[in-house]
């Protein structure tokens, strides 16, 4: 890619990446009860990532970043499915989900749902597919 | 009992074939991989051993498990005569063909563990196609056989005829498997019922519908395809390309009885109508002749014993045709005189198992030891091979049908059957019925002259050392012990007939006639010895001419060159395969032109044409805006935004404008979410739009230079019609989705997603609680398109640096 002088763009992305990585970490754990999730989560990092991609060459951040990020999407996937198939071990049908209300120190009464890891999955597949695609794309000269 | 021993037994050859490559690269070089491949034919013909004095006994046994119940579609096994006779066959060919190959297939250079998984993929699909009672469990099975045949064809791919016989094989049953399954279609929509006995309880039904003759010829294609009849049985010869035991085991003793099966087991539902009579019977004698009079102009021995293979199948196929005018007369003593037909078919079954089975052993032995198999060169082969040369002829005087041989019974009992039918008084038989002894006849003379042929041809005369390969010798002992068994039985069943009668092709005549089921079959003892009958007179006269014909055949071969049936069916399938091939490589390339917007055009075109049509049939077209809220001036400020950015992208100059002008109208569309309170669509579209538009920005630098292609006005009326279709299909589907509310909104439910999920948040409950399957699912799709992308991308570049 070509190399512009791009002086203000990477002061500010230093600034914005950190912002958008915890702004989307934040949208991925306040699902639950507010606007967020796994996909908008996942799709936030992607976002991230592909500003990182934008201001720096694809190579720097690949090596600074040695991630497969096929291998993202597929332990995603894999863990999706596994939530699904835990179901299983607690005789409920396949994707069950359940919660609880657990007393936690620090925390307090704090409330716990298997969902969570299940949206965890979403979000690994969502950035590991989206970055593959963008990656690959881009590599291709 | 919802799970059985049976079962377990029919689905053992596939499980055993799952360790057969983990065994064969275990004990590779060491042991062969045969040894215990051979245990699985052997415990299932023990087991199935225990069933003979059951089954002898009129009972039938039935087993049911459910497959996939929603569909009615169950694994039901159903234990009778018929269906234990073949399953015999299978286990016992198969045991013998299995120990027989562990001699003639090397284990340091053949790939063992693909021939014997192929193998027993085979077995265990024979077996499911003979008890199996749902159609379509058994078709299942049927198509099941047809691919493990083609491997086994093609197990020498290196090999361009065996890839070549492969193909033929497979284009032709699996063109009569898929006809049979429209007849099965038709079949249990007629009946309402998959199980093929239900059907023949409703017979009455079946043959009252108009479906009746379409169902019945479509099932017919099936088994002539299978059993090689005429005019399909141009694959047979080419069959002959897989080692000889796949030969004797898939296609002569098995595989190829398959469609012999099926017509006998339906004949219980179409037999007794003039058209299944006469189809059957009449295919079954045109084959019978076509198949004998070509096996005596074939010089390689395969090819002949090919050829006497479909001659053989034609006649048992002709005898169950004319058998199936029993069916028409009930239970008496007219229908037990035309029944003779249908034992005289399961007894010749049998018989040609035995018979041809040791011929094939003995070819391949020639193959194996002298390293041809072509009549020309072989001669004189009796002194070096002589056990091999009294398995021969056991099974060729038992072919040509003489005494103290299984054919000859069989055989006079064909001959029985055949006259029987010449007094048939009804479909016409009265007239045409002369028809059938003469052609039967005729057949039989040249039956006779092959199997001198390939008799003397090989073992007698001047041995010529220089014309073959190898120096012949007599074959290792452990690959005549099959031969010789089959040999043995060969002349164990003439003279104890009754035995086998009694136990095992009795109750298979009950099953194909049941109306014979309270009289337990038919009062017929086999005999070698019943006078001096037609049937005598008959087989003499073949013998006769036979020998004459036989050294004379010098003088009369030349007539062969006249008329070639077989070479002509070949150039008819060759060309029409070159045909076809050039055909719908023109069509393809007609269509996928390579460029995106001719793909899009179809995708759009199609769904306009799909969705529209079907909501202007199906009179879903429906408005109602009385329950709308007022539109606000926002929304009207943002929808002219929205309109303002999609002109400028049609309009643009630049593909960065274009782009740029996308991006403004997704946020536009986010915008109004917003507005519309949807704060996780909001987010989600506004995420989706910024990933899009850097992407899009990607393939910026990859896209070629962007200028407005001059195509004219029909380019762009094309793509004017289909996005205004597009449109304006999809705003009347919203509309109309509203407008008609077939049942109450489910809506209520999602409500509950604090009590039921936990979450405060509906959509999130609904993405990874309710719907978890759907997301699920969604982000294989995603993963799946990466790897798509990734792997074209990264495909296209290995190439492009191997062409550098």
């Amino acid at each position: 890619m070509k190399r512009p002088n791009d002086l203000l763009l990477r002061a500010v992305s230093k600034v914005a990446v950190l912002i958008i990585l915890t702004f989307s970490i934040n949208l991925f754990y306040s699902g639950h009860h507010n606007p967020g999730g796994g996909f908008i989560g996942g799709l936030g990092v992607t976002a991230a990532l592909i500003l990182l991609f934008l201001t720096y060459d694809i190579e720097t951040v690949t090596d600074n970043l040695p991630v497969d990020f096929k291998k993202v999407a597929a332990i995603g996937v894999l863990i999706a499915v596994g939530t699904g198939a835990g179901s299983f071990f607690f005789d409920a049908a396949f994707l069950s989900q359940t919660f609880g209300y657990f007393d936690i120190p620090v925390f307090g009464k704090t409330e716990l749902a298997t969902a969570v890891l299940f949206d965890l999955g979403v979000a690994l597949a969502v950035i590991g597919s989206a970055v593959t695609i963008i990656q690959t794309i881009s590599e291709d000269e | 009992m919802v799970w059985s021993w049976f079962h377990v037994l029919i689905l053992f050859p596939f499980l055993f074939a799952i360790i057969v490559p983990f065994l064969d690269r275990f004990f590779k070089t060491r042991i062969h991989t045969g040894w215990f491949v051979l245990f699985v034919p052997v415990i299932l013909f023990i087991s199935l051993l225990r069933y003979i004095p059951v089954v002898s006994n009129g009972e039938t046994i039935l087993l049911t498990i459910p497959w996939v119940p929603s569909l009615g579609i169950n694994f039901t096994t159903y234990i009778d005569g018929l269906s234990l006779i073949f399953a015999l066959l299978i286990s016992g060919v198969g045991a013998l063909v299995v120990l027989y190959s562990i001699y003639y297939m090397s284990k340091e250079r053949e790939a063992l563990h693909n021939f014997y998984v192929y193998i027993l993929l085979f077995m265990g699909a024979m077996l499911g196609v003979v008890f199996s009672d749902n159609l379509f469990v058994l078709y299942v099975f049927w198509e099941l056989t047809s691919i493990s045949s083609f491997l086994l064809i093609a197990y020498w791919y290196e090999r361009k005829r065996s890839r070549y016989g492969a193909q033929k094989s497979m284009l032709i049953t699996i063109f009569g498997g898929l006809s049979m399954l429209a007849g099965f279609v038709m079949l249990s929509m007629i009946t309402d019922t998959y199980s093929i006995r239900e059907m023949i309880n409703q017979r009455e039904v079946i043959a009252g519908h108009a479906l009746f003759l379409p169902a019945m010829i479509l099932l017919l294609l099936g088994a002539f395809t299978k059993s090689a009849q005429f005019p399909f049985s141009i694959w047979l010869p080419d069959a002959m390309e897989a080692p000889t035991p796949i030969s004797a085991y898939l296609h002569s003793a098995t595989m190829v009885k398959a469609g012999i099966y099926l017509v006998a087991r339906f004949t219980p539902v179409f037999g007794g109508s003039a058209e299944w009579f006469w189809i059957v019977s009449s295919v079954g004698i045109v084959t019978l002749l076509y198949g004998s009079v070509t096996a005596v102009r074939q010089i390689d021995l395969k090819a002949l014993l090919a050829y006497s293979t479909i001659s053989q199948l034609g006649l048992i196929m002709s005898l169950l045709g004319l058998g199936s005018a029993a069916v028409y007369y009930g239970n008496g003593d007219e229908s037990a005189f035309f029944a003779v037909a249908v034992l005289a078919a399961i007894f010749h079954l049998v018989n040609h198992s035995t018979f041809k089975g040791s011929l094939f052993m003995v070819v391949g032995i020639i193959d194996h030891e002298t390293g041809t198999r072509n009549i020309r060169r072989l001669g004189g082969l009796l002194s070096l091979m002589p056990i091999s040369f009294t398995v021969a002829l056991i099974g060729s005087f038992s072919m040509a049908g003489l005494p103290p041989f299984n054919g000859f019974l069989s055989k006079e009992m064909f001959f029985t059957g055949v006259l029987n039918s010449m007094s048939l008084p009804i479909f016409g038989m009265e007239k045409f019925g002369v028809i059938f002894p003469v052609i039967a006849w005729i057949a039989s003379v040249f039956t006779f002259i092959y199997s001198m042929i390939l008799l003397f041809k090989t073992f007698a005369g001047q041995y010529y050392p220089e014309r073959l390969e190898k120096e012949a010798h007599e074959a290792p002992i452990g690959m005549l012990i099959s031969p010789v068994i089959l040999a043995s039985l060969v002349i164990v069943i003439f003279f104890f007939p009754n035995v086998l009668s009694d136990y095992v092709l009795q109750p298979a005549l009950v099953s194909i006639l049941p109306a014979l089921a309270d009289s337990g079959g038919i009062d017929v003892q086999i005999t070698a010895w019943h006078g001096l009958t037609t049937e005598l007179f008959m087989t003499i006269g073949v013998v006769v001419l036979g020998t004459l014909m036989y050294l004379t055949l010098r003088k009369w071969k030349g007539i062969y060159s006249f008329f070639s049936t077989e070479g002509r069916l070949n150039i008819l399938y060759d060309q029409g395969i070159e045909k076809m091939e050039s055909f719908s490589y023109g069509l393809t390339n007609r269509y996928m032109t390579g460029s995106v917007r001719d793909y899009l055009v179809y995708i759009f075109g199609f769904m306009i044409l799909i969705v529209g049509g079907s909501l202007l049939l199906l009179d879903g077209l429906a408005f109602n805006f009385a329950t709308d809220v007022p539109i606000t001036t926002y929304e009207i400020g943002i929808v002219i935004g929205i309109v303002l950015s999609g002109l400028i992208v049609i309009f643009a100059k630049s593909r960065l404008t274009a782009i740029i002008a996308l991006g403004a109208l997704g946020y536009f569309v986010s915008i109004l979410f917003v507005l519309f309170r949807a704060p996780d669509l909001a987010l989600t579209q506004l995420v989706v739009e910024t990933a899009t538009v850097a992407l899009f920005l990607l393939c910026f630098y990859h896209l070629p230079e962007f200028k407005k292609r001059g195509k004219g006005v029909g380019f762009k009326l094309t793509n004017l019609i289909i996005s205004l279709g597009v449109g304006i299909l999809f705003t009347a589907i919203a509309l109309s989705a509203d407008a008609n509310r077939l049942f109450e909104p489910i809506s209520g439910f999602f409500e509950q997603s604090y009590e039921l999920a936990g979450a405060k948040n509906i959509v999130n409950a609904i993405l990874v609680d309710f719907r978890g399957f759907d997301t699920m699912l969604e982000i294989v799709v995603l993963m799946i398109a990466a790897l798509g992308v990734f792997t074209l991308i990264k495909l296209r570049l290995d190439r492009r640096d191997g062409e550098e």
